[in-house]
């Protein structure tokens, strides 16, 4: 179960420069171990304490996996996993 | 440096959303010019005061939008409404894009907007100059803001 995943350039970093990378895996937690054991510290950057970063957005198949099950989320075969920062700020 | 259409895009958005920040996106080519050339405006999800998100859904499509135009987010702006245009400490702890420039607007005066421009990398802000200029190709001296209506004189006017 091979899946693509999109690499922002905040975390391109971890990937040697590469924007798209490929990672095993039938769920999203599948996959961020899979890239974590070929890209290491990237797993950081997505996780904390068992969940996904609050300012990360994760889209499998471009669905926000907000709504699919956070890390549990189902990567089919051959699906793509898109990483973006969240964009936000605000005066306080 | 920055196109004066671009910015009066920007201003107007922010002035249209105020008192809520209002947030979007200047894109350019991905070919190191540094020249925003569309202007994005995105929805603020958070619809607050005091606090922008991009909007989840709208992000990735503009995001997917970009790479199929090989284009970067040379800006990304926000409004502070209420405040200083300088990057608070939520801006500094979030900002994303290393390359970006991120422009505030700021809309606290009703009459005059104020315009900054900062990087944000690593936690570290560095304010930078801006130029406003007609356009790119002869751009030799450029001021630093565009002006607000109120500052033309209305040439109907006794």
């Amino acid at each position: 179960m091979s899946a693509t995943v999109s690499i922002p350039t905040i975390l391109r970093t971890h990937t040697g420069g590469e924007k798209q990378v490929k990672a095993e895996g039938s769920t999203l937690q599948e996959v961020i171990t899979d890239l974590e054991a070929n890209h290491p510290g990237i797993k950081d950057r997505l996780v904390t304490d068992g969940a996904l970063h609050r300012f990360v957005n994760v889209y499998v198949n471009d669905e926000d996996v907000r709504f699919s099950g956070g890390l549990d989320a189902q990567v089919p075969d051959g699906g793509t996993v898109t990483i973006l920062p969240a964009v936000a700020g605000g005066a306080r | 440096m920055i196109r004066a259409d671009l910015v009066e895009q920007m201003v107007a958005h922010a002035r249209r959303d105020h008192p809520d920040e209002a947030c979007g996106i200047l894109a350019g080519p991905d070919d190191g010019s540094d020249r925003p050339q569309r202007f994005v405006p995105m929805e603020n999800a958070e619809r607050s005061p005091t606090f922008y998100r991009f909007d989840s859904m709208e992000q990735l499509r503009v995001y997917q939008e970009m790479d199929a135009n090989d284009e970067v987010p040379v800006v990304v702006y926000h409004s502070h409404t209420a405040t200083e245009p300088y990057p608070s400490r939520t801006d500094i702890s979030l900002a994303s894009e290393p390359f970006a420039h991120y422009v505030l607007v700021g809309t606290r005066d009703p009459e005059h907007h104020e315009l900054r421009s900062y990087r944000i990398v690593d936690g570290e802000v560095t304010e930078e100059e801006v130029q406003v200029v007609e356009n790119y190709m002869f751009a030799h001296t450029g001021t630093p803001d565009v002006p607000d209506k109120a500052d033309v004189p209305d040439p109907a006017a006794p």
